[in-house]
């Protein structure tokens, strides 16, 4: 037992030396933009933190094979927040001031974004939240800081009705029919409630919410309550292993997947996998993107990234769904830096102040997205200071028991919808806040 | 040789009841204080303010409560994080709801509502002890739980059952550097710690304490059982609630119901069982060992990989983490079932004999 003891102590002894030792010079790297990046490669959302990850990372690994942005190369680091708040804000604080400065923060997580809503406008650092985040940051007025960009959850949720109205031969025809939403309970679940309501006062369908709680494998209830009330439509607000729950528990209860909607986050290889041909017939909306194994941007990250024995993760998973999320991603914010560079000095490493400038005038067409390798993989975006989002179209997706098809044409969310819930919405958090909302004026700056 | 009472008489009654009758000890306890208030400003940056310090000593404050009830007087709860949620909620509420309401008014009254509910929470103690409070208290998580994410009013009817606050200020003190918001957590937690020794040394921490040993005994002696385990709940869960109040408004800033999840429960029984049942001062070594031990093997490993030319991915850091974590509760456990604070106690009596240990 002494001696134990005396290992104990020797080897905390040693640990606090070494620690105190070597962290300063572990990152000593000057001259590089540094890209911190919160993932979550543990925990019970892993399946679906993972793929993000990778091609979040071979994209920038990607940038940097090419010469970097405008030659600055990317420096990059991960920190695991296993989707718990409280370690992402500590992921967070830990990164921020790290290498001359976080570029951006990305924290895939609905409630690390809320608390690090409160935190980036001190700290001058936008936080990127590509198809989640709160919907109402649109108003970059309001929320200075965030960029919900090509997409947010009303209006994806905006998109899943129009398309059920299209099916069904009219918004008229939506008079009357049910529709269940079924959601992870979390901020994540909740947003598209507000969104939802109020399509349904407008058209007069039924909608009724059932929560599944964390982290979703619990479902049996909430499927019986399915079976008893019959609704016309499932929509499946579900994050990780509650996905392919829900898929296994309606292929046991009998619902139709036709009948079955996912949002963005429900409709990648992880969530149907397991289920296979039982999932058949699902379908889920497409971020603009789907699995796109045969885009040029993918093909370019085989041979210069995993060509080269560099890849994140294994080659199979390159262009599958959640995969090209974090490509795209992370795309999006070097496009960001690229397009402050174009005003604060090329071949510099921006701030976070100057990439937020760059992220609110991101405009990239058709031309120049089909030159990077995304033709076919999404549509142009043109971000300004009042519009955060630069882009509100989608489509939906199918998986036909092996791979996912696209089965509709493009939609885009109304802005006649959304717009009205962005500024309520946001005017609210405004007032609570006590925040002045940025003029035209102050865009300029 | 240094840390000894030899020549130390007490003339007096208040010298002899005195928090810390041994002089080192007070004087080292002071030092300690007057270093956390004006020493650690110098010292440590940004990072360690807001990632590490803030939530020390604020979840100390909450494992003090806990220590109080499971500790003191031998209730086990496994409702603690409903209780810091109630504490924040309440918080809220009052400062949202009630206009020109100070911020520590807030804080202090969202302890007093988890005080209140703590009491009714309570009420099975009357009745069911052991394992079978803690499933009683498990009800109160799940019941709160369930209460803020589905009663609109609570969250301000907010789409998402997220709430947040800022701008707070304190007498006229602005609490938004981290700077300030440590040093507002401390003053807290510095009062706070001092009523909760003074309280434990008093009748009523007595009549804990004899409630816990024996409650048969200490029910024919003339305490009364009700009184003191309710009385055991109310100020344990004031102290929770007022922690859950600060992790709310200094801490996080924006909340939602899952940040007092039945983790939190867990998470702060396990504090105080790893820091020493009974032992104010175990609370603040179990806050330390389960809040900074993990953020320092994130940190550690890579920098230890790297010394031996690894590179370690963050799924292995976290798995690593967690595998090292739980091993080191077991050896802890094992080698001072007593909690680490019984340690420093042994700590302090081989250096009361030291050098001439017989």
């Amino acid at each position: 037992m002494k001696q134990l003891k005396k290992l104990a102590i020797a080897a905390s002894l040693a640990a606090a030396l070494a620690g105190g030792l070597a962290a300063p010079q572990a990152f000593a790297q000057a001259k590089e933009q540094y890209f911190p990046i919160l993932v979550y490669r543990t925990g019970a959302y892993a399946p679906n933190g993972v793929p993000w990850a990778n091609g979040f990372i071979d994209y920038l690994k990607l940038v940097n094979a090419k010469g970097g942005i405008n030659g600055v190369k990317i420096s990059f680091e991960e920190c695991e927040t296993g989707y718990a708040t409280d370690r992402g804000v500590e992921c967070y604080e830990r990164m921020k001031g790290k290498n001359g400065g976080a570029t951006m923060f990305q924290p895939l997580s609905t409630g690390i974004t809320f608390a690090l809503t409160e935190k980036a406008p001190n700290d001058k650092i936008p936080i990127i939240t590509a198809g989640y985040g709160r919907s109402e940051s649109q108003n970059g007025a309001v929320f200075g800081w965030n960029f919900p960009l090509i997409g947010t959850y009303w209006m994806g949720a905006d998109v899943l009705v129009q398309h059920i109205a299209k099916k069904e031969g009219g918004f008229d025809k939506l008079k009357g029919k049910k529709i269940t939403l079924v959601y992870h309970d979390s901020p994540y679940g909740k947003e598209p409630i507000a969104l939802l309501q109020e399509r349904a006062k407008m058209h007069g369908f039924d909608l009724s919410l059932l929560p599944v709680a964390h982290p979703g494998v619990e479902q049996k209830a909430t499927w019986l309550q399915i079976r008893q009330n019959k609704p016309d439509y499932v929509f499946l607000w579900g994050w990780g292993v509650m996905n392919s729950t829900a898929l296994k528990e309606a292929q046991a209860t009998g619902f139709p997947r036709e009948k079955m909607y996912g949002v963005w986050w429900a409709g990648a290889e992880p969530d149907v996998k397991d289920v296979g041909e039982g999932a058949k017939g699902y379908n889920a909306l497409a971020m603009q993107h789907g699995a796109e194994p045969n885009a040029k941007v993918v093909k370019d990250v085989l041979a210069m990234v995993h060509g080269k024995g560099q890849g994140t993760g294994p080659k199979e998973e390159v262009g599958q769904v959640l995969y090209m999320r974090g490509l795209i991603s992370a795309m999006l914010s070097v496009e960001g830096v690229k397009k402050a560079q174009e005003r604060y000095g090329k071949g510099k490493v921006m701030t976070g102040e100057q990439t937020r400038w760059g992220l609110e005038n991101i405009n990239l067409d058709q031309k120049t997205l089909d030159a990077m390798g995304f033709g076919g993989v999404m549509r142009p975006v043109q971000t300004s200071c009042l519009d955060h989002m630069g882009s509100a179209w989608a489509r939906i997706h199918t998986w036909d028991g092996k791979k996912w098809n696209f089965t509709s044409d493009w939609y885009q969310g109304d802005e006649k919808v959304l717009r009205p819930l962005v500024m309520l919405t946001s005017g609210k958090y405004a007032e609570e806040k006590k925040i002045k909302p940025r003029t035209p004026e102050d865009c300029k700056k | 040789m240094l840390y000894r009472e030899n020549g130390q008489f007490k003339t007096t009654y208040q010298a002899d009841q005195q928090i810390f009758p041994i002089a080192q000890d007070r004087w080292g306890v002071l030092l300690l204080i007057a270093f956390a208030f004006v020493g650690v400003p110098f010292l440590v940056d940004e990072y360690m303010f807001r990632a590490i310090l803030i939530p020390f000593l604020i979840l100390s404050l909450a494992s003090l409560g806990v220590n109080l009830l499971v500790g003191y007087c031998g209730q086990i709860t496994l409702g603690a994080g409903a209780f810091m949620a109630v504490g924040a909620y309440a918080g809220y509420n009052f400062l949202i709801r009630v206009p020109e309401m100070p911020v520590l008014g807030a804080i202090l009254l969202g302890g007093a509502t988890a005080a209140a509910v703590g009491i009714v929470f309570g009420v099975p103690s009357l009745r069911v002890r052991g394992l079978y409070l803690a499933v009683a208290t498990l009800a109160a998580q799940f019941f709160w739980d369930w209460a803020f994410l589905r009663i609109k009013w609570f969250t301000n009817d907010s789409p998402s059952g997220n709430v947040s606050v800022s701008n707070l200020n304190v007498m006229g003190f602005e609490i938004s550097s981290p700077l300030s918001k440590y040093i507002f957590c401390l003053s807290v937690l510095v009062v706070f710690g001092l009523a909760a020794k003074n309280m434990v040394r008093a009748t009523i921490g007595r009549q804990w304490m004899a409630i816990r040993d024996m409650d048969v005994a200490a029910a024919v002696i003339g305490i009364r059982p009700m009184y003191a385990k309710l009385t055991a709940f109310a100020v344990s869960s004031f102290y929770v609630g007022v922690a859950g109040a600060l992790w709310g408004f200094v801490h996080l800033g924006s909340w939602e119901p899952a940040a007092f999840s039945v983790d939190r429960s867990f998470q702060l029984l396990f504090m105080v069982i790893i820091g020493g049942l009974g032992s104010i001062m175990g609370s603040f070594f179990g806050a330390a060992f389960i809040v900074i031990l993990p953020i320092f093997l994130n940190q550690f490993l890579p920098v230890l990989g790297a010394l031996f030319g690894m590179e370690i991915s963050t799924a292995t850091v976290s798995h690593a983490e967690i595998t090292i974590f739980g091993a080191l509760i077991v050896f802890f456990l094992i080698v001072e079932p007593h909690g680490l604070a019984r340690l420093w106690s042994t700590g302090k009596e081989k250096l009361r004999l030291w050098p001439f240990p017989h």
